[in-house]
């Protein structure tokens, strides 16, 4: 009797030890992520200097509508009536008035200023992220339209879905603080 | 006029270099003559700062509640409520992101990135749930995993599932951890936010794939309790080893266990373990020598599962976008495949060597090849103590919830007529 006493006693005591282990383990790890940690929360952002347009962002993203849209960086944008990001390659001549837009769902509108120039905004809510009008302005243009996540729709995926899509690996975790990664201007 | 010319030739331009990376300020802005303002481009913030805290407030708060529920008031239909709204919460309103699961990556590049910075809310996300599982054991699973909550309201009828079969499936769930540290470390994917089967029912919304498997553990669920959490979840293989040493667990009968075996059949999770039968003396000897022949094993499955794991590398670095692009690249240039993918043509147009390129996978296919050691010795390791586990036998009196296996989740109770007898004392008390 005394024996199996023993034998439960050491049996309890290495539970015991174990279980003390254990939770001295969790508190390592807690103070090593607590070293770690920031307090600011990471988000996910496109680097447009990496983006090659090629519309993963329109159909990969979790959401019903892609929380990444096209933006404009206006400081940067060459005004042109001829808008390669606007029209199509093979357009019309622009006083014929059958011009061909590029942007498949209205998105992208334009605004005359002065002669001969245009301000081309983005309707964020029509835009869904195919890419066209980058493809288009980077390519011809200025490179002042590019796609970023909007961090008003974003759910913040803890691995996002077109992150793992994306061909040239330009989806990054960002600083919350500062979740936009927009174009510089180069001319200044 | 001219803009046309400038427009020809920078298509000449591209054409030659196919460059759409580099921004090129090919028009300079232009000097507006009317006094126009250039807008400025609006950078709405994200609102997750708020939201985290509160996570994490009611994270705390339902596993408290839990823990009450499970281990004091033994009501199942009060864990019931909890769980449902575990289910409203953290899944169909938060959709489902972060979850602890899903977290143990987070922690995991967290050590191997140096770059990589957890946000506090992950990383309670994480320890939370563990810290609970030594204390009280699984009442996470029981009521606030939504993943958990949603299998749970879909079984009906529970069939039972013989506990070989349900240790063979088991591994699964190993496998799949150790591969998702695996991943994770190595930078390469987030495998259990990828395949997580229910977070496209939380959204309403999701790949066609990932949808399909989860419907088919939906269906499957009505049949067999929980199959994620039991044969899939990476996180419950934590839970389970750490609820083994729990301080205080889900006890079957309030009182002591009279051997009515009306409990028996309760548990649609087959977590009821009954009294042991005594050990045949004449199997002694040999249950003594085939102990001795698995100890020895042991550390032979972990060398060999490692050496396999090892082995994979190449087809294991494949989840490593990298190591992706520089296959594909690789093809290209030895004339193996003809066109090109969206992927190729981005590298091209970056103007990066392509030896960087190529020594930069091997590096990470190295990794892979160290990883993959940790990787296969761990599942060797997990067969091997399986092996051990099942040939060691172990004295039980009563009928107990098994530490490992107990989702906590409170069918049993009033499967026992002592709790019968508790609750009407209470009720007498409240009189």
């Amino acid at each position: 009797m005394s024996e199996n006493e023993n034998n439960i006693n050491r049996r309890h005591f290495l539970k015991d030890g174990f279980w003390a282990t254990c939770l001295a383990g969790l508190g390592v790890l807690g103070g090593f992520l607590l070293s770690k940690l920031k307090s600011n929360n990471t988000v996910w952002q496109i680097d447009p200097y990496v983006c090659v347009a090629c519309g993963n962002c329109a159909t990969y993203c979790v959401l019903e509508e892609s929380a990444v849209k096209c933006v404009q960086v206006y400081e940067m944008c060459g005004y042109c009536d001829i808008c390669t990001g606007y029209l199509e390659p093979k357009a019309n001549p622009p006083d014929t008035g059958a011009e061909k837009e590029l942007c498949p769902t209205g998105a992208l509108k334009r605004v005359f200023v002065e002669d001969p120039y245009f301000e081309y905004n983005v309707e964020e809510s029509l835009c869904n992220a195919c890419g066209k009008c980058v493809k288009g302005c980077t390519v011809f243009g200025n490179g002042s339209l590019f796609l970023q996540v909007r961090h008003d729709r974003c759910l913040n995926c803890n691995e996002c879905s077109i992150a793992a899509a994306c061909p040239s690996q330009a989806y990054k975790r960002v600083p919350a603080n500062e979740p936009y990664l927009l174009k510089k201007v180069e001319h200044a | 006029m001219i803009r046309f010319a400038i427009i020809t030739i920078s298509i000449a331009v591209f054409c030659l270099t196919s460059n759409i990376a580099l921004a090129l300020e090919r028009f300079p802005p232009p000097e507006f003559e009317s006094g126009y303002e250039f807008p400025s481009t609006t950078t709405p913030h994200p609102q997750q700062n708020i939201y985290e805290y509160i996570d994490t407030v009611v994270l705390l708060a339902a596993l408290v509640l839990s823990s009450y529920l499970v281990l004091k008031k033994r009501s199942r239909r009060a864990i019931y409520i909890l769980m449902v709204f575990s289910l409203l919460y953290f899944g169909f309103w938060r959709k489902g992101c972060v979850c602890p699961i899903g977290a143990t990556q987070n922690i995991v590049l967290t050590i191997f990135d140096s770059s990589y910075a957890i946000p506090i809310a992950i990383a309670l996300f994480f320890l939370l749930p563990l810290v609970f599982a030594l204390f009280f054991g699984r009442v996470f699973c029981s009521a606030v995993c939504p993943l958990g909550a949603i299998q749970d309201l879909v079984l009906l009828r529970p069939i039972n599932v013989p506990s070989w079969l349900e240790s063979a499936l088991r591994l699964f769930a190993y496998v799949y951890l150790a591969a998702a540290v695996l991943f994770a470390a190595t930078g390469s994917a987030f495998l259990i936010c990828r395949y997580d089967p229910f977070v496209a029912f939380f959204r309403l919304n999701g790949n066609l794939n990932v949808l399909i498997i989860g419907a088919c553990l939906l269906i499957i669920g009505v049949f067999v309790g929980r199959p994620y959490c039991r044969f899939i979840c990476p996180y419950s293989i934590l839970l389970r080893q750490l609820s083994r040493l729990s301080k205080w667990r889900v006890t079957i009968t309030p009182d002591e266990c009279v051997q009515c075996k009306l409990c028996e059949d309760s548990c649609p999770f087959g977590a009821i373990r009954r009294p042991s039968v005594n050990w045949p003396q004449t199997e002694y000897g040999r249950g003594k020598k085939r102990l001795a022949v698995l100890l020895l094993l042991l550390p032979v499955l972990i060398l060999l599962c490692g050496w396999a794991g090892s082995g994979l590398r190449k087809v294991t670095s494949r989840m490593h976008p990298t190591v992706r692009l520089a296959e594909r690249i690789y093809m290209e240039d030895t004339g193996k495949v003809e066109d090109t993918t969206d992927a190729s043509l981005a590298f091209r147009a970056t103007g990066k060597e392509t030896e960087a390129l190529y020594e930069e996978a091997l590096n990470i296919r190295a990794d892979f090849g160290l990883g993959g050691w940790f990787f296969g010795g761990f599942i060797g390791m997990v067969i091997g103590l399986k092996l051990i586990a099942v040939s060691v036998w172990r004295k039980r009196t009563d009928y107990e919830a098994g530490r490992a296996s107990c989702l906590a989740c409170g069918r049993c109770f009033k499967y026992c007529p002592m709790e019968h007898e508790r609750l009407k004392k209470l009720k007498e008390a409240a009189i």
